[in-house]
Parts: structure tokens; sequence; C-alpha cells
């Protein structure tokens, strides 16, 4: 378990979202849906971040910056390097006969990767807003939905659903599909197991999503709703 | 040679094996009579200059402690201190007396200061008391940086068999969403650890030391060789590290390493 230290290659504008791009010099990707705690400049704790793309050269994270800690990652510029450990967690299974890539805003972030891994199979993508479903750019081929329309009113059936997303989409999609593969969010301090921080009721009782997640099967999820997911 | 320790509650061994390996011994979470789930999240934040927490002692109580873990920790081969907890003077006698029978536990650490919980009724000098009764280990207490006479509580465990101090815990703080001006924590007020924390440990180790002849171990927003060192100059013989393995898992070895260096640079502590 150690932290490296990568430097920034390219980190572009998508949507309302930033790519940053860090070399990878090495560094381990892992699954789709796996994460790494990223160094927040000036702050005290890292910020975890799925994998959303990983090329030979590059591993690239989409951050949707939101508040203390992903504002400073997203103003990083090529150069300038930050620390950061993983890959973390358990991701998707990917194990599936007919997969279905949902996600919902930010939610798209580990969904380039995702595809690239099973070959490019559908994909539906929700925003609220056309500026942020410009990020859909990173997912060629994906159908997009726009507020008030909702990925669940455009939803085929007879798939295997791999997701990320806000809570209330996950929840919708749970109540579909009790087999869905749900990549869901918690505060996290550490990303490893040491801090207790990320509990989540999870088969009914409370557990750090950051070890038996961030993907879990959706019919596992039984807390309420003090879970947090990508808006 | 500073020894560098865990603080509880901030590494779980098992899931961390080679970040345990690096240190000089492993502290565990803070076993209880029965299992606790902890408080509902969230339960952390991050603050400008540190972090709050409001776990709450979640841990598998301690008779799947001895049976599950127990076992498993002593593989790693390293010393293991575990924080023992509770409700009442009772409670802890009963963890000690239960701890006490077992080879693989090196030091009892006696958490009298969880922010997080119901504190019991009895003082720390009752608890430690009682403790001393169940167990021939050596006993380390653990105290709040708040209390109010914090050298007299030191002098007084020490007096009723205390063979240590851990100092200290983290103190109460409060953090608010930004937008709702609500807790940002389920559970409302949480404890403060961090740099923030780091004077408030100085504070706490300078005075005990002064009061009573027991080994400090220093804890508090320790995140360099600099901060182990300035613990120790303070009175400490041994520092732990908590909020800042959450950052980089590899902080003991770093400390370690920026020890080596200022060793002959600056004024030796003395140890
Ligand atoms: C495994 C995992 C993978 C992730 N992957 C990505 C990713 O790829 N891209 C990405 O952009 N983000 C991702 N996130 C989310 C990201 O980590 C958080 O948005 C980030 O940590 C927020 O930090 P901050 O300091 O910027 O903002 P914070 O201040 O922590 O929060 C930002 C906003 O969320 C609100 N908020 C904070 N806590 C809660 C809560 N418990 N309930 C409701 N609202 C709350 C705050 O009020 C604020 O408005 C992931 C999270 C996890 C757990
Ligand atoms: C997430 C978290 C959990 C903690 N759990 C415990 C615990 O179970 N028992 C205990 O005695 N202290 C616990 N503490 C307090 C730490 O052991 C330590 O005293 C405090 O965090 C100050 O050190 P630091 O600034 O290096 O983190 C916890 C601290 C944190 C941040
Ligand atoms: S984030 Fe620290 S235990 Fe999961």
């Amino acid at each position: 378990m150690r932290r490296e230290r990568r430097r920034v290659e390219r980190a572009d504008d998508v949507g309302p979202y930033r790519l940053l791009r860090l070399e990878r010099d090495g560094l381990d990707a892992g699954e789709p849906g796996q994460f790494f705690m990223l160094e927040a400049p000036g702050r005290l704790l890292p910020r975890p971040l799925s994998v959303c793309l990983a090329t030979p050269a590059e591993l690239a994270f989409l951050i949707d910056p939101v508040g203390p800690g992903t504002r400073p990652l997203a103003a990083l510029a090529p150069g300038d390097a930050i620390h950061l450990l993983g890959p973390l967690g358990r991701g998707f299974r990917l194990d599936v006969e007919r997969p279905l890539l949902v996600g919902g805003g930010i939610g798209i972030a580990p969904l380039p990767y995702l595809s690239a891994r099973l070959g490019g199979p559908p994909a539906l993508l929700g925003f609220r807003t056309a500026g942020h479903a410009e990020a859909a750019a990173l997912l060629p081929g994906a159908e997009v939905v726009i507020d008030p329309v909702l990925v669940t009113d455009a939803l085929p059936s007879g798939h295997d659903v791999l997701a990320c997303g806000p809570e209330p989409m996950l929840r919708a999609l749970t109540a579909i599909y009790p087999d869905a593969q749900l990549a869901w969010e918690a505060p996290m301090a550490c990303g490893y197991g040491a801090c207790y921080g990320c509990a989540v009721e999870l088969d009914g009782r409370l557990q750090r999503l950051c070890i038996e997640g961030p993907v879990v099967a959706a019919r596992r999820v039984t807390g309420a709703s003090t879970m947090r997911a990508g808006r | 040679m500073i020894p560098v320790l865990n603080a509880s509650g901030c590494l779980d061994a098992l899931t961390a094996p080679d970040v345990a390996r690096t240190l000089d011994a492993y502290v565990t979470k803070t076993v209880t009579p029965l299992p606790r789930e902890g408080n509902p999240p969230p339960r952390i934040a991050e603050t400008d200059v540190g972090m709050l927490n409001s776990i709450g002692l979640a841990n598998p109580g301690i008779d799947a402690f001895l049976g599950e873990h127990l076992p498993r920790l002593a593989g790693l081969g390293i010393p293991i201190w575990v924080s023992a907890g509770g409700f009442s003077a009772a409670d802890y006698a009963h963890v000690c007396s239960l701890l006490d029978t077992r080879a693989e536990v090196d030091t009892i650490e006696l958490n009298l200061s969880c922010p997080n919980v119901d504190a019991p009724e009895e003082d720390a000098l009752a608890i430690v008391a009682a403790a001393r009764a169940a167990t021939v280990k050596p006993l380390y207490a653990k105290l709040s940086p708040a209390l109010p006479n914090l050298p007299g509580t030191a002098a007084a465990v020490a007096a009723a068999g205390a063979d240590g101090l851990t100092l200290v815990n983290t103190l109460r703080g409060l953090a608010l969403d930004p937008a709702t001006l609500r807790p940002r924590l389920a559970a409302g007020i949480g404890g403060l650890s961090g740099p923030a924390l780091r004077p408030v440990a100085l504070a706490a180790v300078y005075a005990c030391a002064r009061a009573v002849d027991l080994p400090i171990v220093g804890v508090g927003g320790v995140a360099c060789g600099r901060d182990a060192l300035e613990l120790v100059a303070a009175g400490a013989s041994a520092v732990a590290v908590g909020t800042a393995l959450f950052a980089d898992p590899g902080v003991p070895g770093r400390i370690r390493a920026e020890l080596a260096v200022l060793r002959g640079r600056v004024p030796d502590p003395g140890v």
C-alpha cells in the first residue's frame, strides 16, 4: 500500500467537468469501478475518484468541481504533480452476458473505462442540462436523455445493468433491476479501510464502502438515504 | 530510536497488514464488551486544519475480537496493543480480565476519552483501579485534552496503577454544511484530529511529563519527523500517528527517515 506521485499530462474541459490526465508510468489501473485517492492540493485529506480512462500512457479522472477538494484538483495544470493511492475497492464484475451501462451526471466517470473493457456495450446517460450532456462525448454511441426525461423512462429490459449516478437514480434502478451492479459514494478519508468513515448499510448492517464496494449488487443496499451517490 | 505506533481507530491491520508491519506496535480500534455498529453516517468531515469523526466506537465486541481478530493480528509479528473501552468501570475490568489471559496482547490502552459516546459515570481513577485489579499487563491510560485538570488526572491514574499515558484523544468540534448551515455529521458533534490538535497534544504531554514519572505516547497531528521530535522534546517517549495515515499510509516510514536526518542537527531531546 504505497502512495505514488504522478505528473499531470493534460487537463481538458468536458462540459462542466474536468478530465485530469496523469502520466501512467507503470501504475496499475485496476478494474473498472475501482478508484484512487487523489491528493487534493492544499487540503488535509485526499479525495476518491474513479478511473475514467486508462491508456498505456495515461490514467484519466473526470472531476466535478463541487467543493474544497475537487476544485483545486480541477485547477491542476500540465506539469503539476500530485500523490495518488490505488487502485482501491471492488469494481464492476465483467462476466455479464448482456451489459447495459447507465450513468447519471458525473456518474459517467467510471463508464468510459468500463465500456472499453467490455468492448463497447450499449449505454444510456442522463444529464441535468444540455451543458452537462457535453460529457457524453466520452462515451460515443451512448443514448442521452436530459431532464425532465429520466434514464428510467428510456430503460430497455433484459439487460445486465452496470450503473453509476445520483442516489435517486440508483434507487429507481434497484426497483427495476435488483441484480444491477451499482457504484455508490460515501465520504471517504482513507479509501483503504483505516478510518471507518465510509460506513453504509449493506445487508442490514453498517459496512465500509471502500472495502465492500464502491460497486455493490443493488439488492445488498438496505440503508436509508444516508448514502450519497454521484450527482 | 523513537517508537512509532498508529493511533487507535486509525488503521485496520487486517485490511492493511503491510502498513501495520511498518509500525513498532499496532494499536487496535477500541474494543468494548458488546459489538457496536457505531454512529449513523455521515461520520467524517474535513475541516480547514483537521477532520471531525463521529465513528462512535464501531467494533466487533470483545468476544469476536478475541476469537477472530486477535489470532490474525498476532500473525503480523509486531507487538499488539489493545485499546479497551466501555461504559462503566465494570466494563473496562471485564475487557481487561479477558485480555489478561491472552499472550498475544502486549499492552492494554484504556480509552478514557472517546468524545463520541456517553462517558462512563465513574472517573478515570476508578476505571484505572478496576482495570489494574483485572490484569497484570502493562496499562496505558488515554486521556482527553479537555479534562479540567489534566496533570492532576495523570497523577491520579498513575497512583491507581497506570504504567503509562497516551496523550491525547480528540477534542469535540462541530462543522456546518455551507449551504444548509446544518451539522455535516449525522451525530452533530464529532472529535477533532489532525494538525489542529498538534499544539494541544504538545501542551498536554509537556504538562503531564512534569506531573508524573510515566512513559507517554504522544498523539495528535503528527505528520512528519519534526512533529514526532517535538512531542519527544515535550516529554513523550513514543509517538502515534492517526489522521496522517489516511492521506499517506507510508507516513510511519517517512517519519523514521526524517528523524534519522534530524538526528545530530537538532539538540537531542533525551531519549
Ligand atoms: C468511490 C468514489 C468514486 C468517486 N468518483 C468520482 C469521480 O470519478 N468524479 C467525481 O467528480 N467525483 C467522484 N466521487 C465524488 C467525490 O469524491 C466527491 O465529490 C468529493 O470527495 C467532494 O469533495 P469536495 O471537498 O470537493 O466537496 P465536499 O465539500 O466534500 O462536498 C461537495 C458538495 O457535496 C455536499 N455534500 C457533502 N457531503 C454530503 C453528504 N453526505 N450528503 C449530501 N451532500 C453532501 C456538500 O454540501 C457540497 O455541496 C467519487 C466518490 C467515491 C466515494
Ligand atoms: C476516524 C478516527 C477514529 C478514531 N477511533 C478511536 C478509537 O476507537 N479509540 C481511541 O482511543 N481513539 C480513537 N481516535 C483518536 C485517535 O486515536 C487520536 O487520539 C486522535 O485522532 C489524534 O491523533 P491524530 O491527530 O494523529 O489523528 C480516532 C480518531 C479518528 C480520526
Ligand atoms: S474510507 Fe476510510 S474506511 Fe473506508
